[in-house]
Formats: structure tokens, sequence, C-alpha cells
């Protein structure tokens, strides 16, 4: 498969594996952060922690927008739709995501009108296809799919389509890195910086990091050799003890970013004051809505929304986790009460989430090893 | 399952305490395993329990039978490379021959939605009648029920089959043995993704065709080649790969180690698993099966498949260890490796 395949060559791996041998100080220990739930993903998927040195340590961050969705926001818009007029759709990643009453999936076992689509335009040939419906879309992402909500409103706006809305619970990636290294108990050395989102801002928006807080970062690809490279190209930096924005990813990032797809959001969008953050808290600025043109469109303003506020439970330690404080296991947690079945944290939530992750593939994993290393 | 003394306890032992049903449970994973054993089987089975295997195989009068039944459900109803009459032929004649028996009769129940149209209906007997030809199976009887229009998806079709044991074969996991070779009859996922893509919300195209056929000829020749080394078989219809071989890591106590070099998907099945995030182990296949055998015997049997007209792409896959126990660990060709678990729920694109 083109663009797949010469990123997978085993060959290459190897060689860059010993690459990351050599380059790795053994007297150190290295914690790189990886911004992106999906590269926590594809880390997992193709076991690249088995063939790391030990001394590197992979810390997943915040970049799975699931995960970070407080869960009144999912009540919020689970609310909307409990009127039965009203079509709910969004994507697969939300709907086995809990609500205090259940999933989305959950609530169309019930009986609510419930659809997966594969895209925000999916939704306005809905509410085009069923005109004495009502069609809000769950929108949830980063600026990885804040520009595809964005050209949907656009087109609703244009085409003066009435029975559609957005609920908006798209969130910004800065803010959160920020919160991250503002945080007084964080021990990150660098950055792998997320590719999805960079495709849209670029990367200058991480020049801070690197200018104010001296930490390396660098845009990755999915692949694993993209992932591989992207710790060569830190280790150097941190090796020369410089600290710069690169990009791996060159054959999709610009450095400038996409500059149709932020003129679609800057027209769409507006900046909250400040937005809730499972495992974080509240962050100043760091999410969207929908701008006062957009106004007929925006679910929040349509309908009553309840404003529904469900703290985690005080034991969960998604924050702490999510800093590279704790590894999941580390949490109290972890693996009785808070599993993927029952997530009772933030992290547990979405197979991108690294408690999810984690459980799924290393949990059991060392599990197994120990047991196999207590029979042999 | 473990076994036990069914005299021990009359008071059946309900563990099922999900509050409805929910589509998951359809969906052939870890939930449909939660429903099946926690409900079904506490209320309804007597004696001993068993693995849960694709057929039961019992004595009646002296003659040893096999007998199974199954449900199709299917969205579209015609997709390409077959339709639901189809399937409701060869999902049932199939798991009978994993089971180790060939199917000698099976009876079918429609059930049909007010409106819809006598020539869809016909199309589908028509393709249920050519099945059966090709699978040497006679349909010898039925029963048709209607329900109001809006009730359900147009039709549904339940077929119910008895076989009678291939000479030679004995299909338990509890046989599998640590060396024991894995192996699979053909490229996986085709089926799944073919009806993803023929629901047409997508907006994807690929030259893919679903893979339902019956498997009994592949069986026939193998047990007659190997009978005594085939060990376990399954077709991995619902759950895909990934839960079957779980299923058989679970009853048999073992590791499954498998190479994910050498698991055949075509690329346009791959390309669609790549786009919606799916693994192609978890998605369904309605033409392929799975089977364990004896290391000394894996060469022959795989030759026999490779021979025939559909099993070319027959290889091996993997094998059996004493580790990880009870878990399905898969070598990544970079020398990583990760657990594959049985599918959670139905398999949801992921976009972000």
């Amino acid at each position: 498969m083109k663009f797949v395949d010469e990123f997978r060559d085993p060959e290459l791996i190897h060689k860059t594996a010993e690459e990351i041998q050599r380059l790795a100080d053994p007297a150190r220990h290295y914690r790189l952060m990886e911004v992106c739930g999906g590269h926590t993903h594809a880390i997992y998927r193709f076991g690249l922690k088995d063939i790391l040195p030990s001394n590197i340590e992979l810390i997943h961050g915040p970049g799975c927008p699931v995960c970070v969705l407080p869960m009144g926001r999912i009540d919020d818009g689970l609310s909307i739709a409990q009127n039965s007029n009203v079509i709910f759709t969004a994507f697969g990643d939300m709907m086995r995501v809990p609500g205090t009453h259940g999933s989305p999936l959950e609530h169309k076992a019930r009986g609510m009108d419930v659809r997966i689509v594969y895209s925000p335009a999916d939704a306005i040939k809905l509410a085009k296809a069923n005109p004495e419906k009502h069609v809000m879309f769950f929108a949830i992402g980063f600026e990885t799919t804040a520009p595809s909500t964005a050209l949907v409103l656009q087109r609703a706006k244009k085409e003066n389509l009435r029975n559609f809305s957005i609920f908006c619970n798209h969130v910004t990636i800065i803010p959160a890195i920020r919160a991250i290294l503002d945080s007084p108990d964080m021990r990150i050395d660098g950055f792998i910086g997320p590719g999805h989102v960079s495709t849209v801002i670029g990367c200058r928006p991480y020049e801070w990091i690197a200018k104010n807080e001296r930490k390396p970062i660098v845009v990755s690809g999915f692949e694993p050799l993209d992932l591989l490279q992207s710790i060569v190209m830190l280790l150097r930096q941190l090796r020369a003890g410089e600290s710069r924005v690169e990009n791996q990813y060159k054959r999709v990032v610009p450095w400038e970013g996409n500059i149709a797809a932020l003129r679609a959001m800057s027209d769409v969008f507006e900046l909250r004051p400040y937005f809730e953050w499972r495992g974080l808290g509240f962050i100043s600025q760091s999410a969207l809505r929908l701008s006062e043109e957009y106004a007929e469109w925006d679910s929040e303003r349509l309908f009553a929304i309840p404003g529904i506020r469900v703290t985690d439970p005080k034991a969960a330690q998604c924050g702490e986790v999510l800093k590279g404080v704790l590894k999941p296991a580390q949490c109290k947690l972890f693996g009785n009460e808070c599993t993927p079945e029952h997530p009772i944290g933030a992290l547990m939530v979405s197979s991108e989430g690294s408690c999810a992750a984690y459980y799924n593939y290393e949990h059991r994993k060392a599990a197994l090893l120990t047991s196999l290393g207590a029979s042999a | 399952v473990s076994p036990k003394d069914a005299s021990a306890s009359t008071a059946p032992k309900i563990r099922f305490r999900e509050p409805q049903i929910e589509m998951a449970h359809g969906a052939g994973g870890i939930a449909s395993r939660r429903l099946i054993e926690g409900l079904f089987v506490p209320l309804l089975s007597s004696g001993p329990l068993q693995p849960l295997g694709d057929a039961a195989h019992l004595r009646l009068n002296g003659n040893l039978i096999a007998i199974t039944t199954d449900s199709f459900v299917v969205k579209p109803l015609r997709f390409p490379g077959g339709s639901i009459g189809e399937l409701a032929v060869n999902g049932t004649v199939n798991d009978l021959a994993v089971s180790g028996a060939k199917a000698e009769a099976l009876v079918t129940t429609f059930v049909l939605e007010a409106g819809l149209a006598t020539s869809v209906l016909q199309a589908e007997i028509e393709a249920m009648a050519s099945a059966a030809a090709k699978a040497g199976v006679r349909i010898v009887g039925g029963d048709t029920k209607v329900v109001e229009h809006g009730k359900a998806d147009s039709m549904y079709i339940s077929t119910t089959g008895i076989g009678s044991p291939l000479a030679g074969l004995e299909i338990n996991a509890a046989s599998v043995r640590p060396g024991d070779k894995i192996l699979v009859s053909g490229p996986i996922g085709d089926h799944g993704i073919t009806i993803l893509l023929a629901r047409g919300e997508l907006d994807l195209e690929a030259d893919l065709f679903s893979d339902t056929r019956s498997l009994l000829p592949f069986i026939e020749t193998i047990s007659q080649v190997a009978g005594p080394s085939i060990r376990w078989m399954r077709d991995p219809t619902r759950g895909g790969v990934a839960t079957s071989l779980n299923e058989l890591a679970r009853d048999c106590g073992l590791g499954i180690v498998l190479r994910e070099d050498a698991i055949p998907v075509r690329n346009e099945v791959r390309g669609a698993c790549e786009l919606l995030g799916l693994d192609p182990l978890h998605i369904a296949n309605e033409g392929q099966f799975l089977a364990v055998v004896a290391a000394e015997s894996a060469d022959t049997i795989l030759s026999a498949l490779q021979k025939m007209t559909g099993g070319e792409q027959a290889c091996l896959i993997g094998e059996v260890q004493e580790q990880p126990a009870g878990a399905v660990l898969i070598t990544t060709q970079y020398g990583g490796t990760r657990i594959i678990d049985m599918l959670v729920g139905d398999p949801l694109p992921r976009i972000c």
C-alpha cells in the first residue's frame, strides 16, 4: 500500500532503532511525551515500546479529544436529543463514551435517534433527508476536525438550512500543552508533536515551547518509521543541548499550516473564555464555540442546556497521568475500579486514551509475561 | 467453560447483570459471550457444560448427528459477491463443516416485513436454492412470518441444519497442544469490509467481494489427507479472527502466537481498515476458516488446500505455545508484540 508500506519497512525500522540505541545516553532517562492520541494508538499497535531502549519512556499526552471531554458535556448533548424531534449524530469515537446515564449507544438502544456519521457533511445530508427533524452534530476534536465542522457550518448558512445545528466541543491543543508545562510537577524532556493537528495549524505555534520552555519538539507522522525517526531527531537535539521545532512529517505538514482551513475556522468559531478538560480542569481560552454570526446553528443557543457538571472521583489521578507524573498503573483506581468496560477516569474512555491503551496492551501483556517468567 | 457436575446444583447461576440488550450483544465479541454464558447457558443447558462450539454433536438412537442454527439480518440484502439468501445457506453449512460434519438438510424461517417486493423475496429464495445445490444440501422445510411494515428490516432469515460427522475428524479445543500450527484458508476481512462499503455511508469504493461460500469441500479434503491431525476449526464470522482465536485460547488454556506479516489481507481491505481505524483481525468473514493442526501434518494439509480452487492463498499464520496462557499475542514485523483482544462491541470507525 503506497504511503504506508514505505514507512513500515522492517529493515529501515531496525536501522532506526539501532540509531536510537546509539544516540541514547545509557546514564540518562528520557521522558518524551507524544501529544497526540493517534500516536499513542500507533505506538501500542506496532509494539514500538518493545524495540526502544528501556531508558526511553513515552508519556501519553492530552491529545485524545474523547478522553478530555467532561462527562457533563455528553450529558448536555444527550439531553438535547431527549426531544424526540432531534436526531443525535456523532463520530463513531463518541458512541461508547459514557455519560452519567449511559453512552450514546446505550441511549440508542433505549430508543433515542442516535446515528454514527463519518463526517459532519453526512449530518447535513441527513438533515436534508429529514426536513421534519432537527439534526444535531456533536462536534469533537482538536484543530484536526474543527475545519470540517467550520466548512459544514458555512454551507448550512449559505443554503439557509434550518433544521441543523452543531453542539460544539472543539478544543485547541496549544493551551493543553501549556497547562502541562505550567504544572510544577512536570517532568518531560521533549515532545513528539501532533501530526494531524499540525497539518492545520502548522509548526509555528510550537515555537514558544522550544524558545521559552527550552524543550525540543518534533512534529511526527503516524507510521512506525515516522515515530522512530522523530525520536532520533529529539535525541539528537537533546544530545546537542538544543531545543528547536522540527518537522518530521513534511510530506503532509506545511510549516505555515493550512491557510484555507484556518480562515474557515476563524470565520465560524471564537475562543471560549475557558473550558473544562477532564483530568486537567478549567483551562482558559482552550476551546471553540460558534461565533455570533452562526448563532442560528449553535445547539447551545437553540436549546436549553442543563449545563451539567460531573466531577471525576477524587481518587482518579487522571491529571497526574496526563502530565506524566504517574504511569497509568500507578493510579489507585487503575485496573480494579477503572477499566475500559467501566471507565471512571477520562483516560480509560477511548482506545487512544493512555490508560485504556496501557490496559489493553501493556497491562495484560505485563501480567502474562510475569506468569511466563514464573512458569519458566 | 469448565465442566461442572450437573448434580451439584440445580439452580442456574445467572451472571448476566446488564439491564438491557445493546447492539454489542449481537456483535459476536466479548459482550455476546457474556450474554450467552451468563444468561442463555445457565437457563437452557442441561448436564455438564461443553465448550461453546459452532454446532452440537449428539447421539440419537445410536447415530451421531450434528445440529446448528443461525440467523441472518444483514443489510443491504444484496452486496458484491453475495446476498442474504446465499449467506443463510453457507453460514449454516459452514458452522456444521467446521464442527467436523457434512450438512445433510436445512430447515429455514423467513421473517418478512409487510411491503417487501415479491421480486426481492423471490431473488433470495433463488439464491438459497442455488447455494444449497452448490453445497450439496437439501432444504427440507420452512416457516414464514410476516410482521408489520417498520417492524423488521425487509427480511430476516434463519436456518437450522443437521449434518453427519465426517469420518476421522474430532474437533475439540482440549486436544490442542503447544507446537500445533494455526492456518487460515485465505485472505481475511473481505466480507465485513464489503458490507461496510456496500452500505454506501462511507463514500469509499473498492473492488471487493464478500467471500461467502461453502467451506465443506475444503474441510472434506483436509479431513481425508490428515483428519486425525486436525485439532480444532472455526469459521471466524462476527468478531473476526481475533475473537475466534481468543475463544480458542480460553478454551484450551494455551497461548496463540501469530505472525502479523503472515496473515493474508487484501490491499483493499488493509486500505479501508487503515482509513477507518479498524483491525482486519476483528472484521467478519463468511468463507474462510481457521484450523489448528499438528505440526507434523501442517505442510501436508496446507499443500492439499493450496491445490484447490479458492484455497490457493491458504497459509500458516502462527502456532500454539504454552504462554501467554489464555491469550492471543501477535508479533509485529519489527519484533514488537501486542495482545489481540476479542472485539468489544461493534467495530466503530475511529475518526479523530
